[in-house]
């Protein structure tokens, strides 16, 4: 038995006295030769959050969740309850709603006990006791200070700090129960600038599955704030964004949104299985240009977007989803793997035990090519490089997708040139990853700050990426 | 599992009055000088189908609690989905911790008694829909079907759900204010999948109401969505170019809820807005009235007192195109030095006065130009206005549709769209809290191939 696993059944089941012999019961009423897949997910959450604002730390807020979720699948059919109480009678009322999607059968009985060995990512700790409160708000003030001190231009700067200690059990229908104990921890610090009547807003931020101490160390808080104030005082400067389709460089790292939308949603196994996405039916088809390596990770130790397990237990994993431009693969929960006879990829994600899983992102990187970023940025004539966005979004239909650049500069005869204002680009997703012409060696992953959207559920993810050159790609400015 | 309103909402409700009266005197048990707190129960049923065939049937049923205390100037939060009395005595503890390390804030306080709500009208906003799982499905599946027989380029779906919700909430505070109502909402939508050659279209149609039998009925609704899959299908793209655009009044919407963001207190105290300073200024040309209605009959967004206690009332946001009111809750009105305008939690059922022209006579007022019916992404910066968004619609020649358009962006600067605002018309045909009619805007840049 690992900790993991220890300490999610003292720090849930064993409360409510919720025993081997419950679960059991439990998954008799869940299961039956009519139904395919059952499984309870149970959770207990916490989150304490700080923020800083006008220079005192004006809010907080301490949160606590926790339930159990009840799903059970016959063919392509999901029946689903939860429940915030926890004790036997809500759960097995919980159980019968959620079986009623099958009719008929005969409950089982199957033995509890530990599933699969799983990664060790991060540690079992929980995070929101890993600082003082006072050291969290002494962090804070030093970040205030530092964006105030950095420019007289700084006119407002907020500052926020969160931790989550996350504790999941997983009871699937072989009675084997796997467990994680998921800290994040988040900070962000956004600053308005003002100067000459105009004004303009910079962000940065970071995180991880680690306790605080991660923005204590390498003065990464620090760090964030004077990003946040160089966001600002560059947007301060920056002209209108040209319109029109024209050769864009991405910078490394979280501009690697693009993968996310482009391609990411697009091979997410339901999509795929309904046959609604622009990639569908589309494997061992090259989608990509040579060269490009599109990986989902969920193993990167430490990482915002990694899990140990899924929240359906399956242990997680490296999936390449194109290889060398060719699209090699997709997403999986364990329902969309069983209906499309492949594997579960360890994909499964849930935003809570309220809310049922499907196929979700962890983290998604383009591995690196050959060339120097600055010989990248040197091949372009007249165009644009984006070093920052905000979000972005994708019709996974069509394949149209954008994204918003937030810190972008022209191009002209291959020298960065004046910083131009935000600006939407667009594209389509199959198409645009034919127009890769060149991928830097620098891959580099977020900072730990993405969360994904999807069915109204939110999830924490990683992007990553080298810089690259897309030979055309347009950009939603105002100068046409 | 159904759900209804029984004779009992009256007990429920009165047992959630009873927590929320627990949680203050706790809060005042353990030092608080003030305190307000919040909480809410709702049960629902979603059922979704695809392919004529159950795809989840989901029952709902969410719990939760929220305090803040007040020590002084100082204050603190806690929440928790556990309404049981142990969880209460913990939640207002959680607060009291956090509200040790947070600092005076002069405007951290409980809105005036003066202010609170004294009387709850009736609003009608329940109306529970005892629907059973088998009589959901039927809807759901007769809706789907009436998308797929629409037309035989309706290749695919995604499916068609119904959802039912039943809900209630007591809010009250140590200003003597306490007060809690059931509310329902019901919707049915769909989503298809056109597809013609390579040309691969999915959309999506919707109904929402507070009772049942306002709800469209639910193979219209499949209908339409399927007619807007087809229509989009072999888009096309345009050169880029300076046009007039036409946002329809379904994405019109997003204009008037970046025009609220642009004056809510929040954005206003943090200078964090397009729209400072400029009450009483005009931001519209004159025809321009926008209006909040927040105690409409049976109203999405309609609440008798807004997230502070205080009565909500309706009122002009902007007449004759000027800037009447900013759109305030307690803490950001003190900021400004003004008194709240009873907008705590948002502005309830926002909508613009229709001008007289209907959605042909629009397309012939513009001329020539784009008509706007899809946004995409984030692209809008309420600190300097700048707006930059993905968009698919319509190209529109001498007043007529002339072809489906895609993969483009628009943008401008809201501050200049708002001035430029030719005309509103009188077509609003959604569903929702917000009500528009399409909206022409002068000209935008248009971004393509």
């Amino acid at each position: 038995m690992n900790d993991s696993l220890a300490l999610a059944r003292d720090s849930i089941l064993a409360p409510v006295g919720l025993g081997d012999g419950d679960l059991d019961r439990l998954l008799g009423l869940l299961t039956g030769h009519a139904v395919d897949a059952a499984d309870i997910y149970f959770q207990s959450s916490r989150l304490q959050s700080w923020v800083l604002e006008d220079g005192i730390i004006k809010d907080g807020n301490f949160n606590i969740e926790q339930g159990a979720g009840l799903r059970v699948i016959c063919g392509e059919k999901t029946g689903f309850a939860y429940s915030d109480e926890l004790q036997f009678p809500a759960l097995a009322q919980a159980a019968e709603a959620a079986r009623a999607i099958a009719r008929g059968g005969q409950s089982r009985s199957v033995a509890i006990g530990a599933g699969a060995p799983m990664h060790r990512l991060y540690p079992s700790i929980n995070p929101i006791d890993s600082l003082e409160n006072a050291d969290k708000i002494a962090l804070l003030r030093q970040v205030d200070a530092e964006a105030r001190a950095a420019d007289p231009r700084v006119r407002e700067v907020i500052a926020s700090l969160v931790a989550v200690h996350d504790v999941v059990l997983v009871l699937a229908d072989d009675g084997s129960l796997a467990a994680d104990v998921r800290p994040l921890v988040r900070m962000n610090v956004s600053v308005i600038a003002e100067a000459d009547g105009r004004r303009e807003q910079g962000s940065s931020g970071g995180g991880a599955r680690t306790d605080l101490g991660f923005f204590l160390a390498e003065e990464r808080a620090l760090g964030f704030a004077r990003e946040a104030v160089r966001l600002a005082l560059t947007s301060l400067e920056a002209e209108e964004a040209p319109a029109g389709t024209m050769p864009v460089v991405l910078g490394p790292g979280w501009p690697g949104v693009l993968l996310h939308e482009a391609v990411g949603h697009g091979l997410e196994g339901d999509f795929n299985r309904k046959g609604t996405s622009a990639f569908a039916g589309r494997l061992g088809e090259r989608v990509a240009a040579p060269g490009v390596t599109v990986v989902d990770n969920g193993t990167l130790p430490g990482r915002r977007g990694s899990l140990a397990i899924d929240d359906e237990g399956t242990a997680t994993q490296e999936t390449v989803l194109i290889e060398d431009g060719v699209l090699r693969g997709y997403m999986q929960d364990k329902l969309n793997a069983r209906l499309m006879g492949v594997a579960p990829t360890g994909n499964g994600r849930r935003e809570s035990y309220a809310h049922l899983p499907m196929p979700r992102m962890t983290n998604t990187y383009m591995r690196a090519g050959a060339h120097d970023p600055a010989e990248i940025i040197a091949s372009v004539d007249k165009g644009l490089y984006a070093a920052n966005f905000g979000g972005g979004q994708v019709d996974i239909t069509s394949g149209k997708f954008v994204f918003s650049a937030s810190e972008a500069y022209l191009i002209e005869n291959g020298r960065l040139g004046r910083p131009v204002k935000g600006a939407t680009l667009i594209g389509n997703g199959p198409e645009v990853m034919t127009r890769v012409s060149m991928i830097g060696n620098d891959l580099k992953l977020d900072e730990g700050v993405g969360t994904c959207g999807k069915d109204g559920q939110s999830v924490p993810v990683g992007v990553g990426q080298p810089t690259l050159r897309i030979d055309a790609l347009t950009v939603g400015g105002t100068s046409a | 599992m159904s759900i209804s309103a029984t004779e009992d909402t009256a007990e429920r409700l009165a047992r959630l009055q009873e927590s929320v009266e627990e949680l203050l005197s706790e809060a005042e048990r353990q030092g608080a000088s003030a305190a307000e707190a919040s909480v809410g129960s709702s049960t629902g049923l979603e059922v979704a189908v695809r392919l004529g065939e159950v795809e989840t049937v989901e029952h709902i049923r969410d719990n939760g609690l929220g305090v803040t205390v007040y020590f002084g100037q100082r204050r603190g939060s806690a929440s928790t989905t556990d309404l049981s009395p142990a969880a209460v005595r913990d939640t207002v503890r959680a607060a009291c911790a956090i509200a040790e390390y947070t600092q005076e804030d002069t405007c951290a306080h409980l809105a005036a008694p003066e202010l609170m709500a004294r009387e709850l009208p009736d609003l009608d906003l329940c109306h529970p829909w005892p629907v059973g799982v088998d009589a959901a499905v039927a809807l759901a599946v007769e809706c789907e079907e009436a998308a797929r027989g629409h037309d035989p380029r309706i290749v695919n779906s995604e499916g068609a759900s119904l959802s039912t919700h039943f809900g209630l909430r007591v809010y009250g505070n140590s200003n003597g204010f306490i007060g809690g109502y059931p509310t329902t909402r019901h919707g049915i939508n769909c989503s298809v999948i056109a597809q013609e050659g390579e040309s691969m279209q999915r959309d999506y149609w919707w109904s929402s109401a507070r009772a049942p039998e306002d709800l469209d009925a639910a193979a219209g609704i499949g209908a339409r969505a399927a007619a807007r899959a087809v229509a989009r299908l072999n888009g096309r793209r345009l050169g880029t170019r300076k046009v007039p655009v036409l946002f329809r009044a379904e994405v019109a919407t997003g204009l008037l809820r970046a025009l609220v963001g642009a004056i809510s207190g929040g954005s206003l105290y943090r200078r964090a807005s397009f729209l400072l300073d400029t009450l009483g200024e005009p931001i519209f040309p004159e025809f321009v009235r926008i209006h909040e209605q927040p105690r409409l009959l049976r109203g999405l967004a309609s609440a008798p007192f807004d997230g502070d206690g205080v009565a909500t009332r309706a009122k002009d946001l902007v007449r004759e195109g000027v800037l009447q009111t900013y759109v305030l809750d307690t803490y950001a009105g003190c900021r400004l030095g003004m008194p709240t305008t009873g907008n705590a939690g948002g502005v309830r059922n926002l909508g613009i006065d229709s001008g007289p022209l209907d959605r042909a006579a629009l397309l012939r007022e513009m001329g020539t130009g784009l008509m706007v019916t899809e946004l995409m992404g984030h692209g809008v910066n309420l600190v300097t206005g700048d707006y930059s968004r993905g968009a698919a619609g319509f190209w529109v020649e001498n007043g007529e549709i002339q072809y489906p358009v895609e993969e483009v962006t628009i943008a401008g600067n809201l501050r200049e769209m708002f001035a430029n605002l030719v005309a509103v018309g009188d077509d609003c045909d959604f569903p929702g809290s917000t009500r528009t009619g399409s909206w022409l805007i002068e000209q935008m840049t248009v971004a393509g191939e």
